[in-house]
């Protein structure tokens, strides 16, 4: 193969290094961007426990297991933190962008190779950290969202909300450096020909959520730095005694917050649309309205942050405000669910396990957006505020659609990654089991939530029991839908069956389909040439 | 793909590197010892890490160094690439201020705060605008100015000219630093005394950080100007160093504005009455 060749001719001047310092030492987007992936698993093992043992406790009224309602609250926030920071962003933004934004902008390697491995070595420590917070002092039980006066010294006293936001700072400058290597990357290092309006979607949705993270990090790590000296050399940010406001402490941190939510999804949207335009083979629709969609998403986003604030006393034309840009967001939104419908539309559809992932987030994510107008309403959200229907919402748009969007894009590019051919009877009972799994563990939610069960409490009322417990057992079906994943995984890295260059077939038509499978250590050391066609209607290099 | 190996692509892909890791271990040492001295331990851990993140600061950019000195790594379209990533660290610097501006005038206008109190608070005995602070304006604005000099020497290739201005900027910023560490001294208010001193002091504070790192980058530049590192075409290094300086700059106008002048004026008793 030319591949091994090319490979060889290299090794005098790359020191190619192998074993650990292959890993430690990487300055290579592929495998910076497989240990990204490995720790997203690992962080998803232990996000996953923790929300079982949530769904176990809440399995019938009264005490199951969980005797210290502390010790419940730790297990809501280490599920919040590890699920966002340690499953999501490195999966969808570190795993999927550093392996995919070289490839399919037909550059060697990301902007700066070395600050990318710092931007993944800071994540398992800041993991370690976390891990330690939940381990001494009783642990942060104060849920991911950090209010003060819960997080304060008071309440708070030993080193373990400490131990989380110094956490939350390192995998935040992780965040950050990312950020800085994706835009300069897909900003400066497109090949030749790649203008702007030529960039698949998935690149367009990597620059917009690296835009987003440059801009909405800091500000949670300038408002992380207030609680920690508030929590610590007594100012008063936060504290009313002092002349400060815990109110404070919401808007950062939801303007931080918010944001934070689309840096989850628009990676999703990103895949998705590569996905159902390569299986209805066809471009995707409305290209140009897709990539100004997830803009506008994204500039729209941090201009709604009090809608998580709206029974915190304002007055009612903040409120007004906050409602009307809030539903401004569902316009760009309905764009892209219509785009990929009509992408789909006349389409020659394969229903292949990557495809039945990315209509299976569409769906969840439509369920999601209707609750979220919902919600938007700052009258109606007085009584949702806090109740399990806001649960229900975010699960059905994150946890459930994000996460579908890690399964479609995990299908779609393993091949590409490994070489090797997953199991496509397996993958696709995995679909289904994780499908209804997770429809029956969240839709229950929002009748418990109607009803005004609330947020993040270890006990509730018998009238609650019917529909938690029908949500425990689909959160019971999610984990065999779990464990089946890394069966599938096993029997694909161990399988024999090899894949094509292009496995996909005349639908996939960005570059990361014109390099072997698997992606040879060095990939575009010649600067592909591109079509002058829209990457949307395909990009196919010179040969 | 072609069959032959040449690289026809303009970009720089480094050697495998220990730095990354090794700024990792400084970053989680000084967590770790930052959290044991908030809880009365001894403050050696966090100091073992900052001393870890110096070096890792020293090996990792000497390594940038010599890759811009003499590999010829360093290509225009890479030069590019180093100003874009240079100025999107700027933007989160800017976001990071952005919080610490946001936390003053929420806590100093009532229109944002329901119990916001009279600003500045009672009891506060206010630094006057027009003393220390107006002079350091002046400094920074000046070394600003020096800095532009500075550049212009580089740009006309008389060295010795760029040596001697950049060295006055960095000494700018050493009696900015000196007069802020006065003002800090000679202030009446301990950051424990409420919110006015804990919005006054982490603002000016962290500013005044990076007014010490930009000296430490510009005495650098400065340095590397001696050694004749610096070419015409040839100073992403320097230009970094300016850039930085005037962002610094230019938060302080927005302090001296803000906090120093408006935040201690009448007004604000006013629109808290």
């Amino acid at each position: 193969m030319s591949e091994t060749a090319h490979a060889d001719a290299h090794e005098h001047h790359d020191h190619r290094p192998t074993g650990w310092k292959r890993w430690v030492y990487s300055t290579n987007h592929k495998d910076i961007g497989t240990m990204y992936l490995a720790l997203a698993m690992i962080g998803a093992i232990v996000g996953t426990a923790a929300s079982m043992a949530i769904r176990v406790e809440l399995h019938e009224p009264g005490v199951q297991f969980i005797t210290d309602f502390q010790f419940y609250n730790v297990l809501v926030t280490a599920h919040g933190f590890i699920m966002v920071f340690f499953v999501v962003m490195p999966a969808l933004i570190g795993g999927f962008g550093n392996w995919f934004i070289p490839l399919m902008i037909g550059t060697p390697d990301m902007a700066f190779p070395r600050m990318n491995n710092i931007s993944f070595w800071l994540l398992p420590a800041a993991l370690i950290l976390l891990v330690i917070a939940g381990l001494i002092d009783g642990g942060p039980g104060t849920g991911w969202t950090v209010y003060p006066p819960l997080a304060n010294a008071d309440f708070h006293p030993g080193m373990a909300v400490d131990f989380g936001i110094l956490s939350l700072h390192l995998a935040g400058a992780s965040s950050i450096l990312g950020a800085i290597n994706f835009i300069t990357t897909i900003v400066n290092m497109r090949a030749p020909g790649m203008t702007f309006h030529r960039m698949p979607l998935f690149i367009w949705a990597m620059l917009l959520t690296a835009i987003l993270l440059l801009l909405a990090i800091p500000v949670l790590a300038g408002a992380l730095t207030m609680l920690l000296t508030d929590r610590n050399f007594d100012t008063a940010f936060f504290s009313p005694a002092g002349g400060g406001d815990p109110l404070l402490w919401q808007h950062l941190f939801w303007f931080f917050g918010h944001p934070e939510v689309y840096i989850m999804i628009i990676p999703a949207f990103g895949v998705i649309s590569e996905i159902v335009s390569t299986f209805s083979k066809k471009p995707i629709f409305g290209y140009l309205g897709m990539a100004y969609a997830m803009a506008a998403i994204g500039v729209v986003g941090f201009i709604v942050w009090a809608h998580h604030m709206y029974t915190v006393g304002f007055n009612v034309e903040t409120r007004a405000y906050f409602t009307l840009a809030t539903m401004v967001i569902a316009v760009p939104t309905g764009v892209k669910i219509f785009s990929w419908l009509a992408t789909m539309w006349g389409g020659s559809i394969k229903f292949d396990t990557p495809m039945l992932f990315a209509m299976g987030f569409i769906f969840l994510f439509v369920v999601g957006g209707v609750t979220g107008v919902t919600l938007a309403n700052a009258g109606a959200d007085q009584a949702f505020h806090d109740t399990y229907f806001v649960v229900a919402h975010f699960h059905y748009v994150l946890s459930v659609a994000a996460i579908f969007a890690m399964y479609a894009g995990f299908y779609y590019w393993i091949g590409k990654m490994s070489g090797k051919q997953y199991p496509e009877g397996m993958a696709r009972l995995q679909f289904w089991v994780t499908f209804i799994g997770v429809n029956i563990l969240f839709f229950p939610q929002h009748f418990a939530g109607m009803a005004g069960m609330p947020r993040r409490i270890p006990d509730y009322p018998d009238a609650y029991a019917g529909w938690n417990m029908i949500s425990s057992w689909g959160a019971y079906i999610t984990a065999v839908g779990a464990i089946l994943f890394f069966v599938v995984l096993w029997k694909t890295l161990t399988s024999k069956e090899t894949v094509a260059a292009n496995q996909w077939g005349t639908g996939a038509n960005t570059l990361e389909w014109t390099v072997a499978s698997p992606a040879p250590f060095h990939t575009h050391e010649q600067t592909p040439a591109i079509g002058t066609q829209p990457a949307a209607i395909g990009t196919q290099p010179a040969e | 793909m072609a069959n032959e190996a040449a690289k026809t692509h303009p970009w720089h892909v480094p050697e495998p590197s220990p730095w990354p890791i090794i700024g990792t271990i400084a970053g989680f040492i000084m967590a770790v010892g930052g959290i044991w001295f908030m809880h009365d331990g001894p403050i050696y851990l966090f100091g073992v890490g900052v001393l870890i993140l110096i070096y890792t600061f020293y090996g990792w950019w000497r390594q940038v160094v010599l890759e811009a000195n003499t590999a010829g790594a360093h290509s225009e379209q890479v030069k590019i690439g180093l100003r874009y990533g240079f100025i999107f660290f700027i933007v989160s610097e800017i976001m990071f201020f952005f919080a610490f501006f946001w936390a003053f005038f929420h806590s100093s206008l009532p229109i944002l705060n329901n119990v916001a109190q009279a600003w500045p608070p009672e009891g506060i005995e206010l630094i006057p605008a027009s003393g220390v602070p107006l002079l350091n304006t002046l400094i920074l604005l000046s070394s600003s100015a020096t800095v532009t000099v500075a550049h212009h020497a580089i740009l006309d290739d008389n060295r010795s000219k760029a040596i001697m201005w950049t060295w006055i900027t960095a000494i700018l910023g050493a009696v900015f630093l000196f007069f802020q560490a006065e003002e800090y001294i000679d202030a009446t208010f301990k950051l424990s005394d409420g919110i006015y001193p804990s919005t006054f002091y982490l603002a000016t504070g962290f500013h005044g950080f990076h007014v010490f790192v930009g000296t430490c980058f510009l005495a650098v530049c400065a340095m590397r100007l001696q050694k004749g590192h610096f070419k015409p075409d040839h100073h992403i290094g320097f230009e970094a160093a300016a850039w930085y300086w005037h962002f610094v700059d230019v938060v302080w106008i927005f302090l001296f504005v803000n906090v120093y002048i408006w935040g201690s004026s009448s007004f604000g008793h006013v629109a808290a009455g």
